[in-house]
């Protein structure tokens, strides 16, 4: 009964993170219609500037401020001057299928370069900002830590706060109309391609928490923020695609799934375990968990 | 003449949709503009709200010079472009809608007043202010369209095929709506419509596009009274 | 037909006798292009040509290698019968693959086979008989004595490397302008459309998904040959990348960009080595140079010349007439 309830609470702390990345790679898809891989170079190099303040400054959270405000910067930056010149030359004939994901791959592997050669391969690690300790009660001792606890407060602050911002800000209504149907927000006289880069923006920042929190257990190297990457876009699939909410359900979910199979049935089993719930996932529900009857494919 | 399209030529591609359209609409008139489908109608109000480019030509809007410009420009400049068909946003609330109009002026206040006004013109919607505009009746989202492009308080009125799909009561409805508008708050209108004979009733204008050219243009009543206008998109 | 036959003899008699004249380094790389060729080929025919999305195939290359390994090592079997295991465990996979895999789309197909890219090796350190973190050993032996003294391990690997990529290749060829080549495209552009002119869409799918497994279980298996190993970090997730990427950089619909695909992969980190040393060396340079390169590469062409450099070419031609 204890192992099952520590499964649960780490799975729940482990699936919040990919909760971030699931919930920048829908906002990035919704809004653009491509699968940003690049999200995960875009985290990666929040997270070393977040690492180069945190390590100067001795303070955790000053450097999850610089990740985010990096991650912002970067996002809009990738809008504004890769993905504007890429539909500028937009593509057809059979790569049409191919060429935007590739391209993101393209920049991932191009911002990983520039981070090893800036800083290195070494693993960095930055000191966390609160005991992983397990709690103690009573005479137990669960491996669930302060730190599993802050996690899982800190993404829940960032998805309350992003939840007012969409459903009750006009620039999330902007957001919201330029993702669902781009025309007839033009028409209605909203600067989607500005609102479009805003998105971006906000989905870096976000990436940019997710790298900071992984990184505060975690070591940080070029390739750390990889499985964050693959866990997140599997999570985003389960939720499908289209829908924010989605996207954190099916992370929370992918994370307690992976962590029973951690806990229960073998450690390097968990990888595959993310395939196998995604294809049961998909099997059901070939659009994601939340996709209704008609869903906006392509 | 507030509204100067000056020989006025459109393509899709190498298909020339609009040939060297001239039209000039008065303020405050209500135009209506009829012919067969692919005559190019809906070509015409799209280069007029910025969706496309033209290949030639000019358009004079208030003395300015906006062929080109884009729509999000153009809705600040007061042109509101309701498009055929799909112009709600289903996933947004009926409030939302309407709000989405008013987000480029930024003034919460004004937004409020807009909305309810809107909702003095269409009570319906009021009705129905907090759902999802997915759960409307073609008519009401119609309405909701409308009342979007009026709330950025436009001066030029573009509307695409308002009555397609609509049972007949209600396109009289909206119809009538839509010639109160016109007069309440001088508006400049363009209505495209297949529904050739309930348009020329409440326009002051009235233009025939067919395969891209104008073929007539005249005081509504001329042309419903003109044999070979009834002949061909009256029906008698 | 047989003109083709005699394009692919005559090949590889010349690709035999340049064998000869190079370093053994050379020899070995030609190993490595021969394998990538392959992988290469079964890109081209699953997104290429039914233009469904995969960044697994560093997976199915890992199940052809085990599956090479596992036959070798416990049947006691001769060697070309390990490759023929390593290409029909690979095609029940991909079958098994496709058919969950056809209902989906775009990003929900990538997903899925990345997700099975960073799965799949990883289940060899579960189990025991997989061999775990160091992998199974694939020793394909020792040349045959009558080749002579002179023959050498890395010139054996090459032979065999070549003589599969070659009859692999030319099996794809044909696959692939048979009407089966046909109707994938005709899939790829608008499946509704050939939905009502009656093809099984779902059924095609699940076959382009079998044969390209197939094809990428033997790159798989050639690979581990030329290293004489299997283990999980061969198959890695920038295993699936680079091939991805070696597609696109040759055109990902276009076979005989395979080739061109194959010697950029292998001529890269040897470029990016030169390049690395003349500017001082470093692990850093050593270690992350390649992967710039290849990436600035393949930001460039796809934003250039997405379907290959095959298709300006194309371009120009058609300027001048």
């Amino acid at each position: 009964m204890q192992k099952l309830l520590e499964t649960f609470l780490i799975g729940l702390s482990t699936g919040s993170i990919y909760a971030l990345m699931s919930l920048a790679l829908v906002l990035v898809w919704r809004s653009t219609r491509v699968v940003n891989f690049a999200q995960a170079g875009q985290a990666m190099l929040s997270t070393y500037i977040g690492f180069e303040i945190a390590s100067r400054s001795e303070v955790f959270w000053l450097g999850l401020l610089f990740a985010i405000a990096a991650g912002a910067l970067l996002g809009a930056g990738v809008d504004f001057f890769f993905m504007r010149v890429l539909f500028k030359h937009a593509v057809s004939g059979p790569a049409a299928v191919v060429a935007p994901v590739i391209a993101t791959l393209g920049l991932l592997g191009l911002i990983r370069s520039i981070v090893g050669l800036t800083w290195g391969g070494e693993f960095k690690s930055i000191k966390s900002p609160a005991s992983t300790d397990g709690f103690t009660i009573g005479e137990t001792t669960i491996p669930f830590s302060a730190l599993n606890l802050l996690i899982i407060v800190t993404v829940f602050v960032i998805l309350i706060a992003l939840a007012i911002i969409f459903q009750r800000t006009n620039l999330g209504l902007s957001l919201r109309a330029s993702a669902y149907a781009p025309e007839i927000a033009q028409l209605a006289g909203i600067r989607t391609a500005r609102t479009r880069t805003i998105g971006w923006a906000i989905a870096g920042g976000v990436g940019g928490v997710a790298g900071m929190l992984v990184t505060s257990f975690n070591f940080l190297s070029p390739y750390s923020l990889d499985l964050l990457l693959v866990f997140g876009f599997i999570a985003a699939v389960i939720g499908g695609l289209e829908s924010m909410v989605g996207s954190v359900v099916g992370a929370l979910i992918l994370g307690i799934a992976l962590t029973f199979i951690l806990n229960y049935v073998g450690t390097s089993l968990v990888f595959i375990g993310g395939f196998v719930v995604l294809i049961v996932v998909l099997l059901v529900k070939p659009d994601g968990i939340m996709a209704r009857g008609k869903v906006r494919r392509g | 003449m507030s509204l100067n399209v000056s020989n006025l030529t459109v393509h899709h591609g190498a298909i020339c949709a609009i040939n060297q359209v001239s039209i000039a609409v008065p303020t405050g008139k209500l135009a209506a503009i009829i012919g067969a489908n692919g005559a190019g109608k809906t070509t015409l109000l799209r280069t007029l709200s910025g969706l496309k480019h033209p290949t030639n030509g000019s358009i004079m809007w208030k003395g300015e010079k906006i062929a080109g410009i884009k729509p999000e420009a153009l809705v600040r400049r007061g042109i509101s472009h309701v498009s055929e068909g799909k112009s709600v946003i289903p996933e947004l609330t009926v409030r939302e809608n309407l709000e989405l109009g008013a987000v480029w002026r930024r003034n919460a206040k004004e937004s409020k007043e807009s909305i309810d006004q809107v909702v003095s013109i269409f009570p319906r919607l009021g009705e129905r202010i907090q759902q999802r505009a997915d759960t409307l009746s073609g008519g009401e989202r119609q309405m909701l369209s409308i009342g979007r492009a009026i709330m950025a308080k436009p001066q030029l009125l573009l509307l695409d095929e308002p009555s397609l799909g609509l049972a007949p009561l209600v396109v009289e409805q909206i119809f009538q709506t839509i010639r109160d508008l016109t007069t309440a708050m001088n508006l400049t209108v363009l209505l495209v419509e297949q529904n050739a004979m309930g348009a020329l009733k409440i326009a002051d204008l009235g233009i025939v596009l067919n395969l891209g050219k104008v073929v007539a243009i005249n005081h509504a009543q001329a042309l419903i009274d003109d044999p070979a206008v009834r002949a061909a998109y009256l029906g008698y | 037909m047989g003109k083709k036959i005699t394009f692919f003899i005559i090949l590889g008699w010349v690709l035999l006798l340049i064998g000869d004249r190079v370093d053994e380094l050379r020899v070995y790389q030609g190993a490595q292009i021969a394998m990538y060729t392959i992988a290469l080929a079964s890109i081209v025919l699953l997104t290429g040509y039914s233009g469904q999305v995969s960044l697994g195939n560093g997976a199915m290359m890992a199940v052809g290698g085990y599956a090479a390994a596992l036959t070798l090592n416990n049947l006691g079997s001769p060697v070309w019968f390990a490759f023929v295991m390593a290409v029909v465990v690979s095609a029940l996979f991909g079958a098994f693959l496709g058919a969950a895999a056809a209902r989906l789309s775009g990003p929900y197909l990538a997903g899925t086979t990345l997700a099975l890219a960073v799965g799949l090796p990883e289940i060899a350190n579960q189990f025991a008989f997989l061999g775990g973190v160091p992998g199974i050993l694939f020793d394909v032996g020792l040349p045959p004595a009558r080749f002579g003294e002179e023959f050498t391990q890395y010139k054996w690997f090459f032979w065999i490397a070549t003589f599969i990529a070659l009859i692999a290749l030319f099996i794809t060829s044909n696959i692939l302008q048979s009407r089966y080549g046909r109707t994938w495209r005709a899939i790829r552009s608008n499946s509704l459309a050939a939905e009502l002119s009656g093809v099984h869409s779902g059924r095609m799918k699940i076959l382009a998904f079998t044969i390209s497994s197939a094809l990428a279980g033997l790159a798989g298996a050639v690979l581990a040959m030329t290293i004489s190993l299997v283990a999980p970090g061969v198959y890695t997730l920038a295993l699936s990348f680079a091939l991805v990427t070696g597609a696109v950089l040759a055109g990902v619909s276009s076979l005989p960009g395979v080739v061109f695909g194959a010697l950029i992969l292998v001529a890269i980190p040897e470029v990016a080595d030169v390049l690395a040393n003349r500017w001082g060396g470093g692990e850093n340079l050593n270690n992350y140079l390649p992967g710039l390169i290849v990436s600035v590469l393949l930001i460039l062409s796809v934003i250039f010349t997405p379907n290959g450099p095959g298709e300006n070419l194309r371009k120009h031609h058609h300027k001048k007439m």
